[in-house]
């Protein structure tokens, strides 16, 4: 049988927690086929960086280099996953769900005319036609597939799989790309988002919404976050306001999260503010009305003035530092 | 121009999902279905393209059966053109994809608009696939576009931690998502004209489901809260230190 082909992107010159988690996934499925765990890496990629696959149970990684530069990434890039993933034969590839993963799985899905598999938590089963399990309807419901071609492309949820290191000796091959060169469109400009932690990729998030009163009261939440490590997010209504950045916005409309720690402070718990964040591992509720429907789906609940209770928190944790 | 903007037939956001007994699907009755709402910032773009001066054709279409026509009627009242239902179920999204593709091939659009996701199947995975199909460009995500020269667009980009500023070129597809357009509410003349404007049916083309559903489920039930006191905030952090979450 062939090898599981991961895609691992590099961003800024390294691998972050989604693509350990992907790598993981993959090796995870490779053990159970029986085969082993391979990776194409594009573009100008770290070498030193690349090395550190081999501790997630990459044995072999087929770099190519000189992946058309002047390409919208998602395209290049999917051109040459398609051309390593046809060269070694793929059957199952891997990627993440990050932008990057979800820009260039559908295009991979489509070249390898694979069944995909995506948002994926848990293993696929190889030996009855790929079953698989995903959430559906934002957190509502899950879902059970079935894939109905012998490839599949497989997105592993962001914060979805446990990183496992599984060591093994690695060895990395130069491939050329075969893809196509010319400018489609071009990236003229990023501009970043405030230094914080990026949502999708946080494992604790700390979000406030209209309880809050004003933008004005809004430093409390920002210490908080700094003190536990942890990005910053709202509810719909506070970014409509212009109290909050429209990319904090989590829920049904906006992003999609599921950290292992989310903390909902003066939020109601909208459905639609819940089909965001629900899949969070661990959920803390801070607010003044005790019916407020975000207590259904709580794990640690505070019925409380939330002006008496943040600053509670933050002396708490600043105590437990000093103390510990 | 011509622009054609994907719309999927989803559950009203307030829905409660429950399934039918035999887990097979959504169990629809008393359900509302609406336009996905990130679908609505597509179609309120082209909308926003066409207020601005330029000549623009808007046609919807939404692959499903004859169960999401005032679902299509609906965008119709908010000012597209004419409507278009793919007649086949939306097995997957790689069907439905092919189901697009193979509609707008050669039929000159210029731009092809969908939603960052669905909401029922939270895939994103259509408008990428759609673009491979046809060999375009997808930016997906966008949440700024401006037309500029020619065949020239400056569109922005979510990702992780920032915006991509992208320049394209006609043809493109875009997946939209808030801050590109504003949602707007059909007024009574909308409803009135939609009546009028057409709807038709076309045949999907032939080519198996990619992916089946076996059945669906609720997710996990959540385990009761652990209520504290205000003046017991001090234990709530202690409980989340001990459990290695701060
Ligand atoms: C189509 C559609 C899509 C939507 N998408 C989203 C989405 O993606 N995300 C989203 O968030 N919303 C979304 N909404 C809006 C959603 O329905 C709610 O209106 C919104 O989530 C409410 O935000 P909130 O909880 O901040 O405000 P509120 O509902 O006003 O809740 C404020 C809460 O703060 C509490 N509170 C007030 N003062 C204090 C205090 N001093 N101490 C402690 N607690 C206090 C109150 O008890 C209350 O529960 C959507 C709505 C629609 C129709
Ligand atoms: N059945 C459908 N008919 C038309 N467009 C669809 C359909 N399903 C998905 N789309 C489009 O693809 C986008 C992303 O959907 P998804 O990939 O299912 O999350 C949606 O916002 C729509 O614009």
């Amino acid at each position: 049988m062939s090898n599981v082909l991961l895609f691992a992107e590099q961003s800024e010159g390294s691998f972050k927690k989604a693509v350990l988690e992907a790598a993981t996934y993959g090796y995870d499925m490779a053990q159970k086929m029986g085969v082993s765990l391979e990776a194409v890496v594009v573009g100008s990629a770290d070498d030193a960086e690349i090395q550190k696959l081999g501790t997630y149970g990459v044995s072999k990684v087929y770099k190519v280099s000189d992946a058309n530069p002047d390409s919208f990434i998602n395209s290049a890039y999917a051109a040459a996953v398609t051309q390593v993933a046809k060269d070694t034969g793929a059957k199952v590839v891997v990627m993440t769900e990050t932008y990057s993963g979800r820009a260039v799985a559908p295009r991979v899905t489509v070249k390898l005319d694979a069944s995909p598999l995506n948002s994926l938590v848990s293993l696929v089963d190889p030996a009855s036609h790929f079953d698989a399990a995903r959430m559906a309807f934002s957190g509502k419901g899950m879902q059970e597939l079935q894939a109905n071609r012998d490839t599949i492309v497989v997105t592993v949820k962001s914060n979805g799989y446990k990183v496992s290191e599984n060591p093994v000796a690695m060895n990395v091959e130069e491939v050329a790309y075969k893809g196509s060169f010319g400018v489609d469109a071009v990236v003229k400009e990023i501009i970043k988002a405030s230094d914080g932690i990026s949502l999708t990729e946080a494992e604790s998030v700390v979000s406030a919404g209209r309880g809050m009163k004003g933008p004005e009261n809004w430093p409390m939440i920002e210490e908080l976050a700094s003190l536990i490590g942890a990005a910053t997010a709202c509810s719909k209504p506070t970014a409509d306001m212009g109290w909050r950045p429209h990319h904090e916005h989590v829920g049904q409309t906006g992003i999609q999260i599921s950290p292992t720690l989310y903390i909902a402070i003066g939020i109601s718990g909208a459905i639609q503010h819940l089909a965001g964040v629900s899949s969070s591992k661990n959920i803390v509720v801070i607010n003044k009305d005790p019916e407020a429907p975000f207590f259904k789906i709580a794990d640690y609940g505070i019925v409380g003035d939330l002006f008496e209770v943040v600053p509670k928190m933050l002396e708490a944790i600043k105590k437990n530092r000093v103390a510990g | 121009m011509k622009i054609l903007v994907c719309i999927s037939h989803v559950p009203d956001t307030t829905t409660k999902i429950q399934f039918e007994e035999d887990h097979s699907g959504l169990n629809k009755s008393g359900v509302t279905f609406v336009i996905n709402p990130y679908c609505e910032y597509g179609l309120s773009k082209a909308l926003d393209l066409r207020e601005s001066g330029k000549s623009v054709q808007i046609t919807v279409c939404c692959v499903g059966g004859p169960e999401v026509q005032p679902t299509l009627r609906k965008a119709l009242a908010i000012g597209a053109d004419d409507a278009v239902m793919i007649n086949t179920q939306p097995h997957d999204p790689a069907y439905v994809a092919k189901q697009i593709a193979a509609y707008a091939e050669g039929k000159e659009f210029d731009l092809i608009f969908t939603g960052k996701e669905s909401i029922d199947y939270n895939g994103g995975m259509v408008p990428g696939m759609i673009a491979e199909h046809l060999g375009w460009v997808c930016i997906p995500s966008a949440t700024k576009l401006e037309m500029g020269e020619g065949e020239s667009l400056e569109i922005h980009r979510e990702i992780a931690g920032g915006t991509e500023v992208i320049e394209a070129q006609l043809p493109l597809v875009v997946s939209c998502q808030k801050g590109i357009a504003e949602w707007r509410i059909p007024n009574m003349r909308g409803i009135m004209a939609a009546r009028k404007k057409p709807l038709s049916s076309v045949s999907p083309t032939e080519v198996a489901p990619y992916v089946n559903t076996v059945k669906y489920d609720y997710p996990p039930a959540k385990q009761d809260c652990q209520y504290f006191e205000v003046e017991q905030t001090d234990a709530l952090v202690s409980a989340l230190t001990d459990k290695g979450l701060i």
